[in-house]
């Protein structure tokens, strides 16, 4: 509202994607976000990937047109942003990181709600929301207040919302937190249809598995600044796809252990001493047998020994060679 | 999928959108009614309550010349029942904007302003109920409209601009509270001095020496006179009353316009910084 009447500034290069330039937002001495670009090119997905406190949020927020970016400058749909948000927000939809339905009102009559101030006729919002309720599986629940909905039905419901206006390009603030495995494939799938009808998708995660499983693009934040970029699978071969934990029953090994594991290595390998654990990115096809009897055969007093998808803390240690900003461990944030 | 035009809307289209966005939040607050009933108490049983109660219980101790004492009552209980009218869109608006759904509203391609007036529209349904009701209970326990058919209208116009003042309050106060549990205590802390420490329910000159010049240039006083002289009601007004209650009509009119030109553009303005991101 307060700028209407600024002239539009589209970065370079703004197409019916999204594109960003030098995105800054400032909260008094904090920059929440700071130089960021970004370029997501019609019906592609990009992952946003970051600790909680990185700057996703924020990040949504200004390219949804909630919240005015202190520098830089953005266009979705091949519009600005701030001069011409309203016109944006006929062409995006958003569930943010918390889910924002009514819960005075039924999932029916939300969605309806939602399809009419999107003025769509009200024959299309009932069939539209219908649909819907249908495709995430809330039909049977369709007229129950929504207050009586549990964390994922509301999460589910919110994305609803979010596809009422059949929006070209969608913005999903964490949306797998909370729901449990199968709903988290639910929504996959779902999101993969989506963007083959041509939908452009930002989705913010914290899980680099997510992203590796949805995006074109992944874009690292830490601290507001973007600390890696490109397809997930160069990121993955930056980090090794896989790694190997070795967690032992005393001190001494530790360095034989690390020995023993580099003919399996596929980059360099971690040792944290006070947990008594070495992790290493293993090679692909690395057996775990293989690596079990190398152990012993080096005389290592192994505890434990484990295979587990490469994290977003393994990018972090691969990018920046630090943890990153872990404000809340991610399994903090799940249980929230 | 985006087959809608690139052109931006024409100025006939957005006002129609402006009306039709604005009847939908009307219709969810109305909505809102239905599930939780205990809203609607203030502009049905509570009027009716304070009738009953100053009618039967202390209308014998009180005496007020010009008429019996429901003749005299049943315009300030008009005017308190809608200065009470500040608290229903003060706490639907403090809890709408603590769960987060103007945030979906603000993300739809709706009109930013429609959220305000979806309030208000509702909300004014809602004293105007309250009208209908107070009024009819007056009318059973005795009370008349003496005056003829234009001043009573007056009288009923006056009311509902009375409301709509109140409830442009009520929008700034929820927008301005953090908890919607804050808006009771601060609404309480307003309305009680307000509608008490005035003519409502008994005449100003009956006040003890300062309290009653309080009362004398308290807009619910002004209000409740002009209703009463436009009613043809009792105003029981001493002959030495302060100006305010000598013009009554002028001075709750200008009371209402004075309130309105200080409060919505504050409220707009306050509306604006809490949904800015
Ligand atoms: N409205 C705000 N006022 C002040 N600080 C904020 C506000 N919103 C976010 N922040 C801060 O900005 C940083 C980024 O937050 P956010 O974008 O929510 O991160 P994420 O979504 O990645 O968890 C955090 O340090 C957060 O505390
Ligand atoms: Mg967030």
């Amino acid at each position: 509202m307060s700028a209407a009447g600024r002239s539009t500034a589209l970065p370079t290069g703004a197409h019916d994607g999204v594109v960003a330039e030098g995105l800054g937002k400032r909260y008094g001495e904090l920059w929440a976000l700071r130089e960021v670009d970004l370029d997501v090119p019609p019906g592609s997905v990009l992952g946003l990937l970051g600790h909680n406190g990185a700057g996703k949020t924020t990040a949504i927020r200004i390219l949804t047109t909630l919240a005015l970016p202190s520098a830089g400058r953005a266009s979705v749909a091949g519009l600005d942003v701030v001069a011409e948000a309203a016109r944006v927000r006929e062409r995006i939809g958003l569930a943010g990181q918390y889910a924002t339905v009514d819960g005075l009102l039924s999932a029916r009559v939300n969605l309806e709600m939602v399809g009419r101030l999107y003025h769509l006729p009200r024959a299309i919002a009932r069939a539209r929301a219908r649909e819907l309720l249908e495709r995430l599986g809330l039909l049977e629940k369709a007229d129950i207040l929504v207050r009586t909905f549990s964390g994922g039905m509301r999460r589910r419901l919110d994305l609803a919302a979010s596809l009422m206006g059949e929006p070209p390009v969608l913005f999903l603030d964490e949306p797998t937190t909370g729901l449990d495995p199968q709903g988290r494939n639910d929504l996959w799938t779902l999101l993969r249809e989506l963007v083959d009808g041509g939908t452009t998708l930002v989705l913010t995660t914290q899980y680099l598995e997510e992203a590796d499983r949805l995006a074109d693009n992944i874009v690292v934040l830490d601290r507001g600044r973007i600390v890696a970029a490109g397809p997930p699978e160069e990121l993955k071969a930056r980090v090794g796809g896989e790694r190997i934990e070795v967690t032992l029953a005393s001190e001494e090994g530790l360095t034989s252990a690390a020995e023993a594991l580099s003919a399996f290595a596929d980059g360099q390998s971690v040792t944290a001493p006070e947990e008594l654990r070495v992790t290493m990115p293993a090679r692909a096809g690395t057996r775990l047998v293989e690596v079990v009897r190398a152990l012993d055969a080096a005389g290592v007093d192994a505890l434990d020994v484990h295979r587990r998808e490469a994290t977003l803390d393994d990018v972090f240690l691969a990018v920046t060679g630090s943890h990153g900003s872990p404000e809340t461990p991610a399994t903090e944030a799940l249980a929230r | 999928m985006s087959e809608s035009s690139t052109a931006a809307p024409g100025l006939a289209t957005r006002l129609r959108w402006e009306l039709s966005d604005s009847l939908m939040l009307a219709r969810r607050n109305v909505a809102h009614v239905r599930q939780v009933p205990e809203r609607l108490l203030d502009a049905t049983v509570q009027p009716i309550m304070f009738v009953l109660l100053f009618a039967y219980v202390f209308g014998g101790a009180i005496h007020v010349g010009g008429g019996g004492y429901r003749e005299y009552l049943l315009g300030g209980i008009l005017v308190q029942t809608l200065t009470f009218g500040i608290i229903g869109p003060a706490i639907s608006i403090a809890t709408d904007l603590t769960e987060g759904i103007v945030d979906r509203f603000r993300s739809l391609p709706m009109s930013r302003s429609a959220f305000l007036y979806g309030h208000l529209i509702s909300d004014l349904a809602s004293a105007t109920l309250a009208l209908v009701i107070m009024t009819a209970s007056g009318l059973i326990v005795g009370w008349r409209i003496h005056s003829d058919l234009p001043h009573a209208l007056a009288g009923f116009a006056l009311l509902v601009l009375f409301a709509f003042a109140m409830l442009w309050v009520g929008m700034l106060l929820g927008l301005l509270a953090r908890t919607p549990d804050a808006v009771n205590g601060v609404a309480f802390i307003l309305i009680f001095p307000l509608t008490f420490i005035a003519n409502t329910f008994v005449p100003a000159g009956s006040l003890p020496e300062g309290l009653r010049q309080v009362a004398e240039y308290n807009p619910v006083s002004a209000l409740a006179a002009a209703v009463r002289a436009l009613f043809g009601n009792p105003t029981a007004l001493p002959s030495a009353a302060a100006w305010p209650l000598q013009h009554p009509v002028l001075s709750a009119l200008g009371w209402c316009l004075l309130i309105l030109v200080l409060v919505v553009p504050l409220t707009i303005r306050r509306y604006r910084v809490r949904t800015a991101g």
